[in-house]
């Protein structure tokens, strides 16, 4: 059942990928982009990482999406014109896969046969950001603060010219 | 017999539900189970969505002193049907240059949105139609969902307006979703739970026997109900916020390209998400399907629950019929500058209610920290414009 189920998600989210890397209008391919989220979250479904899921379709769909969406209109592009093929991109996406199987392979946690996954409530989560890994999370905050101030300055208008 | 009452969609259904068990796999048995909760979903929100819509065209009109419709059936009520029937057969008009199939997917994928989110909310004791563990979550989620179709339809319209419409409507959709969001922490924080039958339960009991446990009541509850109930209406686009669809500006926003059943299709995920998000207001802060007083108790939860709900769509329709469409600055300025500082207040305060002990003088520490950031903000937002008659200047 749950290879079954696997494969039909891992199918759709493989199709729909192709389609936001092939597909000639840009709009077209960050939409199906969006839909490939849709396909992730499912899998963190299908795992019964609940919380998981929904965080990614919230944030994926719901703000990342929408912020490739943006980006393609307020950037100086023809947004219906076709794309070319660059052979750059090739070499940058076969060097973040290799990285990443990489990176998978040598895990050792992958190795080791996984353990019945037990129900998370909100308690633990909140738990395990708010005291295991707030040094994380806190660097993470920061991080996007100085993001979000740099840009709030790039496009501040200079008032005195 | 109140008891009996209350559960009879419940015994309706498993009453349904046993000519099947025994005869079929439990898979089967629960596929049916779901879709049974589904016919009753849209069976229930689609009438009220139809009578909705006569209900608001009849006190709109009875606030601007007219009459409202009042042509088809007894005082106006089967105008709907009169309505849904001038869609179906309206000509469905596709602009040449459009996208084709994003222009037909967006209003679809709006409507699943607004009907996905309605499946989390209790409406009754053992009447949620999904029961999700994250199910506050999931309701955010799939909220999030529809600023993507809006941009769907307005960029498929191949329509300048459509696109300025969706901008608009993205813009004040991801501003008003912070407040929207965070106004919920609170309730999360205090209950410990993000699963709408908890929450609903931890606000059953009463204080002196009378006033109910509801977290409207608290301090920190009524400031985040307020701003919930506002954001509620931007992410619906309603009027004071209805500046996405404007009609005096942009026609009609994203919509403008759509006739017929499409924009029929609109028009119904607008009201459903009303729905929605009145029905989590309902669900948060007015204590869900519970009696507002224990010795109502003994009618059905389900009527409880809905009643609340028209309170809430009625004063949709109230504010709709007083309050003029405010601008995008003065929009964006309440959400980041008013909104979003008052909803972190919010989970401050819940915070300070809930460790000082939930009693009498909690509340009141509750209200001082409100208070505090509420003057402060007042003193700190103050333009010192004063108000006096507009003076207007014309072109001689």
């Amino acid at each position: 059942m749950n290879i079954f189920v696997f494969g039909i998600i891992a199918s759709f989210t493989l199709i729909v990928a192709l389609a936001a890397a092939t597909l000639p209008k840009l709009m077209h391919a960050a939409l199906s982009f969006a839909v490939m989220f849709l396909g992730i979250s499912a899998f963190f479904f299908l795992l019964g990482a609940e919380f998981v899921g929904l965080v990614q379709v919230f944030v994926y769909i719901g703000a990342v999406a929408v912020l490739i969406v943006f980006t393609i209109l307020l950037t100086p592009h023809d947004v219906g014109n076709v794309r070319g093929f660059g052979w750059s991109g090739v070499v940058v996406a076969i060097a973040v896969f290799g990285g990443l199987i990489w990176a998978i392979v040598k895990t050792k946690s992958v190795a080791i046969a996984p353990s019945v996954a037990k129900a998370l409530t909100v308690k633990q989560i909140g738990e395990a950001l708010m005291i295991s890994y707030v040094w994380p999370l806190l660097c993470v905050g920061v991080l996007l603060t100085a993001a979000l101030i740099g840009a709030l300055i790039l496009v501040m208008e200079d008032k005195r010219s | 017999m109140s008891q009996s009452l209350d559960q009879i969609f419940i015994h309706a259904k498993q009453w349904l539900l046993s000519f099947l068990s025994g005869r079929a796999s439990d898979l089967l048995i629960q596929i049916v189970s779901s879709l049974l909760n589904i016919v009753a979903l849209l069976g229930v929100f689609l009438t009220l969505f139809a009578l909705m819509s006569v209900l608001e065209r009849k006190i709109l009109g009875r606030m601007q002193n007219r009459y409202g419709p009042n042509r088809v059936g007894p005082f106006g009520l089967f105008q709907p049907v009169a309505d849904g029937i001038k869609m179906l057969i309206k000509e469905d008009i596709v602009p040449a240059r459009a996208d084709k199939i994003v222009h037909f997917l967006a209003p679809v994928l709006i409507a699943a949105a607004a009907i996905l989110s309605l499946g989390v909310i209790p409406y009754g004791r053992n009447m949620t139609p999904f029961v999700i563990d994250g199910g506050i979550l999931f309701f955010f989620a799939v909220g999030s969902a529809t600023e993507l179709t809006v941009f769907m339809a307005g960029w498929g319209s191949n329509n300048k307006y459509s696109m300025l419409g969706a901008m608009r409507a993205i813009a004040q959709m991801i501003s008003y979703e912070l407040p929207l969001i965070i106004t919920v922490l609170p309730v999360v924080m205090v209950v410990g739970s993000l699963n709408p039958d908890k929450i609903v339960f931890a606000q059953k009991y009463y204080y002196f026997g009378f006033l109910p446990h509801w977290f409207v009541l608290t301090p920190w509850g009524a400031t985040a109900f307020a701003l919930f109930f506002v954001s509620g209406l931007v992410e619906s686009n309603r009027t004071p916020f209805d500046v996405p669809e404007g009609e005096s500006e942009i026609v009609a926003g994203h919509m403008t390209e759509y006739s017929g059943f499409k924009y029929a299709t609109f028009f119904m995920a607008e009201y459903l998400g009303m729905f929605a998000v009145s029905g989590l207001a309902v669900t948060l802060f007015l204590g869900g399907w519970h009696a507002p007083l224990p010795w109502l108790a003994f009618i059905p939860s389900y009527l409880w629950f809905f009643a609340k709900l028209s309170v809430l769509l009625f004063v949709f329709i109230w504010v709709r019929g007083t309050l003029p469409r405010i601008r995008i600055d003065q929009m964006m300025n309440l959400a980041w500058k008013f909104m979003l500082p008052m909803a972190f207040t919010c989970v401050v305060a819940a915070a300070v209610w809930h460790y000082a002990g939930h009693r009498l003088l909690a509340w009141l520490w509750s209200l001082a920290v409100i208070a505090v950031v509420y003057f402060a903000l007042s003193i700190f937002l103050d333009t010192r414009k004063k108000f006096t008659p507009r003076r207007y200047r014309f072109v001689e």
